[in-house]
């Protein structure tokens, strides 16, 4: 079984950010960046699938600057087979069908068995894609897969909704976006590591990738305008004094000072 | 410019490989997940958390300096930089993948003969055989030359005699490298739990490395075949070899330490407020966490470059002597520091601090005390033995 895994290089969310002086970036220096949190979870399912199955192979793919080659080393150690980095600094900004699109290039050139990426990238989080790379290569998509099963040729996911199971079952290739509690994805090990140092990584432009220069630039469909950071909280305050005064003082400021019972 | 980062203020990182950098981050995950959380209770408990073993083994940190069987083969600087990141969780756990991997498979592997190899080093690797070694002795562990320990040939076998003092791993090992005179000076011998007349037993109420196992082995004419002695070396050059190793483990670990202290201090002192302002607005706080940063900065630049000496195979013994002496008395001294910054509350469990001083009490005389570092740079110097 071939599979393909998706893999997305973003700001650690331990770090704490800062906007750099555009207004639309984040300031570099002193970020870590890491796997996006999720892509774990599907580089340890493709591993665990291709272990099970006693042969395969892991592909990891992703569209990105070229530090994500980090990344890429680090799905290597964990002990995918190869890897394939579409590198342009763009991508970070780009749009969602855009990163995409550079997915599905490799994907059908590969034609792998099984497409598994993180449910979304977290950072900005936009969960898009997993549908929109099933839509591109016109291929069954799940995303939130919390248990997975592969039989014949077959999977049957189960994703959470609210309050509910929904088990989704379908042919392979399909394409699945992993959740949390999927599995635990395993540390590199430093075996893995320096085996990596020998597995190659395939880097190709964007325009190898079939993405039109203007799709990362000019004629981009979702421009970023400004990044905020939240406002910072105001202080709390601590009640002081006999509980029963306490309470009083409680249901006193919920009502008349943040007006919210 | 970016400011600097407050425990890597020269940027040492920069001067890692990549390679070096991913087992570092790789080995720093593994210790905020798993280690960091146990090693409190750990130490509180008098207890050595043996459950993390398979995962050390199963990520390959158990002799990963050493090539071949089954070990992962990086050179020292990652060996150095996996030490630092276990040890800014507790002493104890670089001190249990220091003895296995630098004090009983390193001379394995490095005086062992090919059978010695075959049968001990990948169970090692893998953390299924743990090791010991044996060799200061009760009266005095400054001196090895002086040890009482005998070993004395009986037809193809070895009959040894004697006492081990202090020994990290005694009562859990499977094969102690055990240290022992003989007619030709001091060799090395395998000697396996469960050979008659070998007992071991642990040394209970430590008030440091509480988190680590540390006893006395006791020889009492163990029969030990000659297949079990290490052919490839005589004198105590076998032992000392094996300590130069450990000590440039230590040298990096102890970095680890001190980080953990340091960042444990700026954060209280950044939001203790006294006297109606941050602790960390005070003249003498900000002196204190300078002072830290500052020698926790050479320490980091010390190691580095001692590594970068053995990389190339040209590290002398008095230079891990000097990283030793500087880098553990560096972080004892941060230890302390930060254990009084932290006030009352620094010399409860809630902290970390207080752990790492007491630790590295330990370490501060394990593996040569300070004063023999000192007079090995000394004798280096002068040409002249003061000890
Ligand atoms: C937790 C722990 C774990 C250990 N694990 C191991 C282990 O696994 N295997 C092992 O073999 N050993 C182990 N040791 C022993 C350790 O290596 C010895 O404690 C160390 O070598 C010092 O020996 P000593 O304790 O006998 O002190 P001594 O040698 O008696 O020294 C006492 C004091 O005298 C000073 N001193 C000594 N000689 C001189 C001199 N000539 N001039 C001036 N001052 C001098 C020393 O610096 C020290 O301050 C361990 C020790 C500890 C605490
Ligand atoms: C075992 C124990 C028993 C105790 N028993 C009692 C008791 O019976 N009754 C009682 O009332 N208290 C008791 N105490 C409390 C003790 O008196 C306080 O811990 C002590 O006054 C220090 O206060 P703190 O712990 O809040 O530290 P902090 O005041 O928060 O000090 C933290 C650090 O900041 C430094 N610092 C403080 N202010 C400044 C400044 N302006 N500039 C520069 N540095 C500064 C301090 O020197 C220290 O290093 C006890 C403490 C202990 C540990």
């Amino acid at each position: 079984m071939k599979i393909l895994v998706g893999l997305k290089h973003v700001p650690d969310t331990e770090t704490k950010v800062k906007v750099a002086d555009d207004g639309v970036s984040l300031v570099e220096a002193g970020i870590k960046f890491v796997m996006s949190p999720y892509d774990e979870y599907a580089v340890e399912e493709a591993l665990k699938l291709k272990e099970a199955a006693g042969e395969g192979e892991v592909l990891l793919v992703c569209a990105g600057p070229e530090s994500a080659t980090a990344t890429l080393r680090q799905g290597l150690a964990m002990g995918a087979d190869r890897a394939v980095l579409i590198q342009d600094p763009r991508f970070d900004r780009a749009d969602g069908l855009v990163r995409a699109s550079a997915l599905a290039s490799v994907a059908t050139q590969e034609s792998p068995d099984l497409v598994l990426l993180g449910k979304q990238g977290v950072g900005t989080d936009e969960s898009q894609t997993v549908p929109m790379l099933g839509e591109l290569l016109d291929l069954p998509h799940v995303s939130a897969v919390g248990t997975l099963e592969i039989v014949d040729g077959r999977f049957t996911a189960h994703r959470e909704i609210e309050g509910a199971v929904e088990v989704m079952e379908g042919s392979l290739p399909a394409i699945l976006g992993c959740e949390k509690g999927l599995n635990e994805p395993r540390y590199a090990s430093l075996k893995g590591i320096m085996q990596a140092k020998k597995k190659t990584i395939d880097v190709r432009s964007a325009a190898d990738a079939g993405i039109e220069d203007g799709a990362l630039g000019e004629g981009k469909m979702v421009v970023w305008e400004k990044l905020d950071l939240p406002a910072p909280r105001s202080g709390a305050r601590i009640l002081e004094g006999e509980i029963d005064d306490q309470v009083v003082e409680l249901v006193r400021c919920l009502r008349e000072e943040e007006k919210v019972i | 410019m970016a400011s600097p980062e407050p425990t890597d203020f020269l940027d040492v990182r920069s001067l890692f490989t990549e390679e070096e950098r991913q087992v570092q981050d790789t080995v720093a995950r593994f210790v905020d997940e798993k280690a960091i959380p146990v090693f409190p209770d750990a130490f509180d408990r008098h207890h050595f958390p043996k459950e993390l073993i398979p995962e050390i083994a199963g990520m390959g940190l158990l002799g990963c300096n050493l090539s071949g069987y089954d070990c992962a083969g990086l050179n020292h600087v990652s060996y150095g930089l996996v030490c630092q990141e276990l040890e800014r969780a507790d002493s104890g756990l670089r001190s249990f993948v220091s003895v296995q991997g630098s004090l009983c498979m390193f001379p394995i592997h490095t005086y062992g003969t090919e059978e010695q190899k075959q049968r001990w080093l990948p169970g090692m690797a893998a953390g299924e055989i743990i090791g010991c070694f044996g060799l200061t002795e009760p009266d005095g562990g400054s001196d090895p030359g002086a040890m009482k320990t005998r070993a004395v040939q009986d037809g193809g076998d070895w009959i040894l005699n004697g006492a081990k003092m202090w020994i990290t791993n005694g009562t859990i090992a499977d094969v102690a490298v055990v240290w022992a005179d003989t007619e030709d000076g001091v060799q090395g011998f395998l000697v396996e739990k469960g050979m008659a007349g070998y007992t071991s037993r642990d040394i209970l109420k430590k008030y440091s490395l509480r988190a680590s196992i540390t006893s006395e082995l006791f020889l009492d004419n163990v029969r030990v075949p000659d297949a079990n002695r290490l052919p490839g070396v005589r004198g105590l050059a076998g032992p000392l070899s094996c300590l130069t190793q450990a000590r440039y483990g230590i040298s990096w670990g102890v970095i680890g330490a001190a980080i953990a202290c340091f960042e444990e201090v700026r954060e209280f002192t950044a939001t203790r407020i006294l006297f109606g302002r941050p602790l960390a607005a005070t003249q003498t706080i900000q002196l204190r966490l300078a002072d830290m940063c500052r020698r926790i900065t050479t320490a980091r630049l010390l190691s580095l470059q001692l590594g970068r000496l053995k990389d190339q195979g040209v590290m002398h013994h008095s230079q891990v002597s000097m990283a030793k002496w500087n880098n553990v008395r560096m972080a004892l001294d941060v230890a302390r520091d930060a254990r009084d910054m932290l006030g009352a509350g620094g010399i409860s469990i809630e902290f970390h601090s207080i752990r790492h001083m007491l630790n590295l009490e330990s370490v501060i005389t394990y593996e040569g005390t300070e004063t023999v570092h000192q007079l090995v740079i000394g004798r280096e110097l002068t040409g002249k033995a003061a000890f």
